[in-house]
């Protein structure tokens, strides 16, 4: 057994850190309810989230892979929803006379990119692309923490660094110069709960938006997996029993 | 073998009829209820009944992958994310697929490792060795293409990466990888081929492993002393004792698997492989899943291309003559004081190399990475073929069960309680 136990530390410090460290540094642990074992994503945090994306970063960000109909589970009711949805024009077709055409956007639609293509996006924004956002907490290594740091991370540049035109200095992007400018001012948002639009509180609840939307099964897989795993206590159990049962008579 | 109905010893009727026509319950009987299996098993033997439970698992659960899973350049990617989200618990079917490749290897390694440590390989159990190499490196094969399916950053450079090894082949190398790409880069169908032979390869897989249990079923297991029963006071029916002793194993292993997908099922994977593939951007750094890294340490060890890619098919290929470099007649390490240490170094020795492969390739860790690969190779090529002359092992016990039972075992029969009694399986 004592082999075992080496083994499983060896190798328990050998998978720590299987993915390799960035240049950037460390972003500081912003305390998200969700990034313990058992943690829930917090409503309201979700839904003011879910407002700095439409009202900031959603003038250059998509998030394709989310369609209107997903928000009803950050708790917005089906005729918000349906509001929200119908706010953007989606191309649908062809008609009965092999057009295409502009309707509303339903709530089976996904979000509406800002930008047709990719090229169409860099020409708008000085060569850099903006990246959709709908799995980008799962994309980078720090997760939300990450984006949180990022948001309120903008600063002067250090004096005597020279910078490429029409970058910015940002203390926790890898090599710290980032095409995107800082976007979140004091109260560049009104928050209808009546939440102070601290640039920290946008940054925390538009962290904690993108993180539920890039896993939004999240609550629902941690509550099975306390059911699982109390499962398996319990069947494991009742095996150990039945095995020393089975081998009572037997000396091994 | 007779022509004729086989003499079936069930008794219900239908159990019977099946059987004496196709005598698959009296095979059932004989290979896993009533199977003489040595009494002095420890735990590290779960692992080949677990490495069966996870191959299962895995097709069932790539099965339903495959019937959403779009395998083109343009939605692979998009349609991984939608088994996640629209699909009813697609999240879990991928997630349960994900880890349960990680799972598989940590299975795969440690039970590779039992094998090693108790000289499983040892005659008459070299095919059986031989067979186990065999599906590890389908495994590899299997887990890289599987890799590549969701078409993220980490995919679309993998695969460059080590389909470019086989360019390093002098002469016709670069015509064999154009040859596996399908074309002259890693494009739309080299996805479609990986896809259609990550399907096929698991059910050549199920054709090895059936070879594998089929030769153990010959051999009989080796056990934590490494010497052979000699007679029934040695062994147990495999049914109930080795049934209830592995399904013990299955549930503490089946825990760890459910921690990993309901709690950290990104946890083992890289974060780049959430970004769409771009042809047009490098990731800072490519890095293999944990599984590969010390093949991939290797590999990187020695400044040559050629040279360092034949050191990694070497690191692999190595295994299938270790039976024969082994030059000690003694299994188990236990008797083995000397082996037995450099056996722990060699362990060692892999977990650096594990941690050298995801450390960039310079430096100090492209010298820690060629003592580790040096380490790796002197342990086959050197040490082991040289302690078989030179070690003196400790005297091995006269039989398992005076080893178990002590000094007062009855050898020659005396009564065994438990020793095949096994319950008929019409009865269960």
């Amino acid at each position: 057994m004592r082999i075992v136990k080496a083994l499983a530390v060896a190798l328990s410090l050998s998978v720590a850190s299987p993915a390799l460290a960035a240049e950037a540094p460390t972003p500081p642990d912003a305390g998200f309810s969700f990034n313990g074992l058992f943690g829930t994503f917090d409503r309201g945090a979700l839904q003011r989230g879910f407002q700095v994306y439409k009202e900031v970063c959603s003038a250059c960000h998509g998030m394709r892979l989310l369609s209107y109909r997903n928000l009803l589970d950050i708790g917005l009711t089906e005729d918000q929803v349906r509001a929200i949805a119908a706010e953007y024009q989606v191309t649908d077709g062809p008609n009965g006379d092999g057009e295409m055409f502009e309707r509303p956007a339903r709530l089976s639609d996904r979000f509406r990119s800002p930008f047709p293509n990719e090229q169409a996006a860099r020409v708008a924004n000085n060569g850099a692309y903006p990246v959709d956002l709908s799995v980008i907490t799962k994309a980078r290594k720090y997760g939300a923490n990450y984006i949180h740091a990022l948001l309120t991370g903008y600063t002067d540049p250090p004096a005597g660094v020279e910078m490429n035109p029409g970058m910015n200095w940002n203390t926790w992007f890898g090599g710290n110069q980032i095409a995107m400018p800082n976007v979140l001012n004091p109260g560049q948002v009104e928050f209808a709960d009546g939440t102070e639009a601290t640039v920290d509180q946008m940054a925390r609840d538009v962290s904690t938006f993108l993180a539920w939307a890039a896993e939004p099964e999240m609550e629902t897989r941690r509550q099975m997996g306390v059911k699982v795993l109390i499962f398996l206590a319990i069947l494991g159990g009742l095996v150990y029993a039945t095995k020393r049962k089975v081998w009572a008579d037997v000396k091994h | 073998m007779a022509i004729g109905l086989h003499d079936s010893s069930f008794k219900n009727p239908v159990v019977r009829w099946v059987d004496q026509r196709l005598p698959v319950f009296t095979m059932l009987q004989k290979e896993y209820g009533t199977f003489p299996t040595p009494r002095n098993f420890n735990y590290f033997w779960n692992f080949g009944a677990l490495a069966m439970i996870n191959l299962m698992i895995m097709i069932a659960t790539g099965v339903f992958l495959a019937m959403h899973y779009t395998a083109h350049v343009d939605h692979a990617f998009e349609s991984v994310e939608r088994i996640m989200r629209d699909v009813h618990y697609g999240w879990l079917i991928r997630y349960a697929h994900m880890n349960g490749a990680h799972m598989f290897f940590a299975v795969v390694f440690i039970h590779i490792w039992r094998g090693m440590y108790y000289g499983s390989y040892k005659a008459p159990r070299e095919l059986l060795w031989m067979l186990g190499v065999v599906i590890f490196l389908l495994m590899m094969a299997t887990a890289f293409m599987g890799y590549v399916l969701p078409w993220g950053q980490m995919s679309f450079w993998g695969a460059t990466v080590i389909t470019n090894l086989f360019s390093a082949i002098p002469l016709i190398g670069p015509e064999i990888v154009t040859y596996l790409w399908g074309g002259f880069s890693v494009d739309n169908p080299t996805l479609n081929r990986f896809f259609s032979l990550h399907f096929l390869l698991p059910f050549v897989i199920v054709g090895v492993v059936f070879l594998h249990v089929a030769a153990l079923h010959i051999t009989g297991s080796n056990n934590p002393l490494g010497i052979e029963p000699k007679g029934p006071q040695d062994t147990l029916p495999f049914h109930p004792y080795y049934t209830a002793k592995d399904s013990v194993g299955i549930v503490a292993y089946l825990g760890v698997f459910a921690f990993l997908i309901f709690f950290m099922p990104n946890y083992l994977g890289h974060a780049d492989n959430y970004i769409p593939a771009n042809p047009l951007v490098t990731p800072a750094h490519i890095v293999p899943e944990w599984y590969f890294l010390p093949f991939y340490a290797i590999l990187r060890a020695v400044p040559d291309k050629l040279g360092g890619v034949i050191l990694m098919f070497g690191a692999i290929a190595v295994l299938f003559v270790l039976p024969w470099l082994d030059t000690s007649p003694v299994r188990s390490m236990r008797f083995r004081p000397i082996a037995r240490i450099a056996f722990l170094i060699f362990t060692v020795n892999f977990l650096v190399l594990t941690w050298v492969g995801a450390r960039p390739a310079e430096g100090i860790y492209v010298l820690i990475s060629q003592i580790g690969t040096t380490i790796y190779f002197a342990y086959f090529l050197v040490v082991l073929p040289a302690l078989g002359k030179l070690e003196r092992p400790l005297p091995l016990p006269e039989s398992i069960a005076r080893a178990v039972l002590g000094p007062k075992a009855q050898l020659g029969g005396g009564p065994i309680p438990g020793a095949a009694t096994a319950q008929p399986m019409e009865k269960a």
